[in-house]
């Protein structure tokens, strides 16, 4: 018992990048037991897929086909039968909105314990795994007792695997129990676009909660027109209406790569960085030093930006 | 028809903090409605203002501190409230999931909701997996993320609406009785009213210990070892003194990249 079992991602008819991540963070762990690294493709076309994770350090992957886009429900069955079947130490997840779709569920059923969110793992004497607390402000190790756990990984934080492997395909068959699927997907939506596609404009100026109130926004907007930039925003300001949804930056919003990204009273949230670490410039106005923010930005004003901001448009000539 | 809904309350630290052992020291922390669970409150409320015979119960796993947060959700339109705690949980280093979900789920077995709704995720610790955990630990269906939810009580089922990344949202039917995470965003949480906090002080609020509901904890299989601030890799330069100060570099420094041209 020292495999590692690494439950990729699709949708749609197109494997997600963490997929290719979660085999380099399964490796990690494979190589710290010394066991092997078995992934599994669950739903959709699995063949097709099977062939592109086919990376250097798989040794078998496991495809069921059932179903075609993501089921909870068929996935807690299928890895189920699956670590009955491979009877792994580790299993991953990626920790996504269908990860935690069905982890914690998993978790439950095989009474394994669930560590989510990981950015690092370890073995040592038992399984440590490093995560944030405190809205990004920390970071700690959790030790998880007992021989066996489920960890999901973080998008972005280990690199996608390269290279080609020579892994042993295996056409997994099981028995869904089709009285337990007791969700069905019936259809996606998209969000529909608006006047303005802020992944088109080179210099972003991005406003979060630190503005505060809607008539605020105002003075991001009169900056934007100083400079000649496109306003966007974290999420907190488009569930509250004030923005339009096409404006949001991040995960569940907008990636965008912009020249220059002005993040105002935005505190860096993993979600929102989702959407913006690859603009080139990352400048960043918050009057908390201790804002994740400033861990990635290049450029940064620590202070209150209803002082910063209005001196910064009248330097544009605002 | 009953609605459980849980909240936590979550720590926020200061912008100038101390790590104290493991964890931030008290000076430098305050506690507040978890922002997912204020949507998850607000949710249940609006279903109970359509229709009348609906009973929105809140369930916490949380000290005495918590019983403010818990007040907030009564002033904004929670019907009662249950909290569990004792001191072995005062002692651990950290609840898991897992263990969050045994309790709440105790609960729920007493309550006998149609319909649990959680936050997709508590501000603090951020583990994403609670509401989960408790339908399976309940047996109950579930759906996580969800920012739309039409109710359709005659057919037994909810109608959501999960929220993917990069803007895809999954049309789902997900049979009753169940659990949904929920999103922010959903909807327009309320303030509550003065009429609303003063009611809130006269609702029940039930207290047990896990062994009244017949939950034996066992040792936590998880365990905080250490924290600290992350060793950042950043490098960024930061613009210094007065804010017409730091705005004439910063101006100065984009225009030389062409910003403003
Ligand atoms: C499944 C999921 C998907 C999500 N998707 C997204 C997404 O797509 N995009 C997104 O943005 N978030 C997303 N989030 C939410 C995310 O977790 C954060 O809650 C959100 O990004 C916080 O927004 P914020 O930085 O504006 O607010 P906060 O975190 O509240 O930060 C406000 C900041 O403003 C600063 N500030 C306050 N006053 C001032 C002042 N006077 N001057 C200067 N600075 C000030 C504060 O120091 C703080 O750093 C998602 C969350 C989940 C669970
Ligand atoms: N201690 C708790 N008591 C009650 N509900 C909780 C508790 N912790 C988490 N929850 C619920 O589970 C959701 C997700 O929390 P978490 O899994 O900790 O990120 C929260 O939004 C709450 O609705």
């Amino acid at each position: 018992m020292s495999d590692v079992l690494a439950v990729t991602e699709h949708r749609r008819g197109e494997l997600r990048d963490v997929s290719h991540e979660l085999i380099t963070a399964g490796r990690q762990l494979a190589d710290a037991t010394g066991g092997d690294l078995h992934l599994a493709v669950i739903s959709g076309n699995v063949e097709e897929y099977a062939e592109k994770l086919d990376r250097r350090g798989v040794t078998e992957i496991h495809t069921v086909d059932y179903g075609e886009e993501f089921n909870h429900d068929v996935y807690v069955q299928a890895i189920e039968a699956l670590y009955d079947a491979i009877g792994p130490q580790y299993v991953i997840a990626p920790n996504t909105v269908n990860g935690l779709d069905y982890a914690p569920a998993v978790a439950q059923r095989l009474d394994l314990p669930l560590v989510t969110d990981a950015v690092d793992v370890r073995v040592d004497d038992g399984l440590s795994v490093t995560r944030e607390f405190y809205a990004g402000k920390t970071e700690g190790d959790v030790d998880v007792a007992g021989e066996g756990a489920l960890v999901t990984i973080r998008p972005g934080e280990w690199p996608g695997a390269e290279g080609v492997g020579d892994a042993v395909v295996d056409a997994f068959d099981i028995e869904v129990d089709e009285g337990a699927v007791r969700s069905t997907v019936t259809g996606y939506q998209e969000v529909g676009a608006g006047d303005v596609d802020i992944s088109e404009a080179d210099v972003l100026v991005s406003v979060g909660r630190g503005i505060e109130e809607e008539e605020n926004i105002a003075l991001i907007e009169e900056l934007a027109d100083a400079m000649g930039a496109t306003v966007s925003s974290s999420r907190p300001i488009v569930d509250n209406g004030w923005l339009p949804q096409d404006r949001q930056v991040g995960q569940s919003g907008k990636k965008v790569t912009p020249d220059v990204y002005i993040a105002i009273g935005i505190s860096g949230a993993v979600q929102h960085v989702a959407g913006m670490k690859g603009s080139d410039t990352i400048i960043a106005i918050n009057n908390d030093p201790s804002a994740p923010i400033f861990d990635i930005a290049d450029y940064g004003i620590v202070d209150d930006l209803f002082d910063v901001v209005p001196a910064l448009t009248e330097e544009f000539g605002g | 028809m009953k609605i459980l809904v849980t909240v936590t309350e979550v720590a926020e630290a200061d912008d100038e903090f101390e790590i104290d052992g493991l964890s931030i020291d008290e000076r430098y922390l305050t506690y507040d409605l978890n922002e997912w669970d204020n949507y998850a409150v607000e949710e249940a409320v609006q279903i109970g203002e359509e229709h009348d015979d609906v009973e929105v119960v809140t369930a916490t796993v949380g000290p005495e501190r918590a019983e403010e947060t818990i007040r907030q959700a009564l002033a904004k339109g929670a019907d009662r409230a249950v909290r569990v705690w004792d001191d072995q949980l005062a002692d651990a280093t950290m609840i898991d999931a897992a263990t969050k979900a045994r309790l709440l789920a105790a609960v729920a077995e007493e309550e006998d909701p149609d319909l649990v709704l959680a936050g997709v995720q508590s501000n603090d610790v951020a583990f994403g997996a609670t509401g989960v955990a408790l339908a399976a630990e309940l047996g109950f269906e579930w759906a996580a993320v969800v920012n739309q939810l039409d109710l359709d009580r005659d057919a037994g089922v909810a109608n959501v609406h999960r929220e993917l990344e990069g803007g895809v949202e999954e049309l789902t039917e997900v049979e009753l009785p169940a659990v949904l995470t929920i999103q922010t965003g959903i909807n327009e949480p309320r303030y509550a009213s003065l009429r609303g906090i003063r009611q809130a002080q006269s609702k029940p609020l039930d207290v047990h210990a896990p062994a009244d509901l017949g939950v034996e904890l066992g040792e936590s299989t998880l365990s905080l070892t250490s924290l600290e601030e992350p060793e950042t890799e950043s490098n960024v330069t930061l613009f210094e003194g007065s804010a017409e100060e730091t705005a004439s570099e910063l101006a100065e420094f984009l225009k030389e990249q062409g910003v403003g041209a």
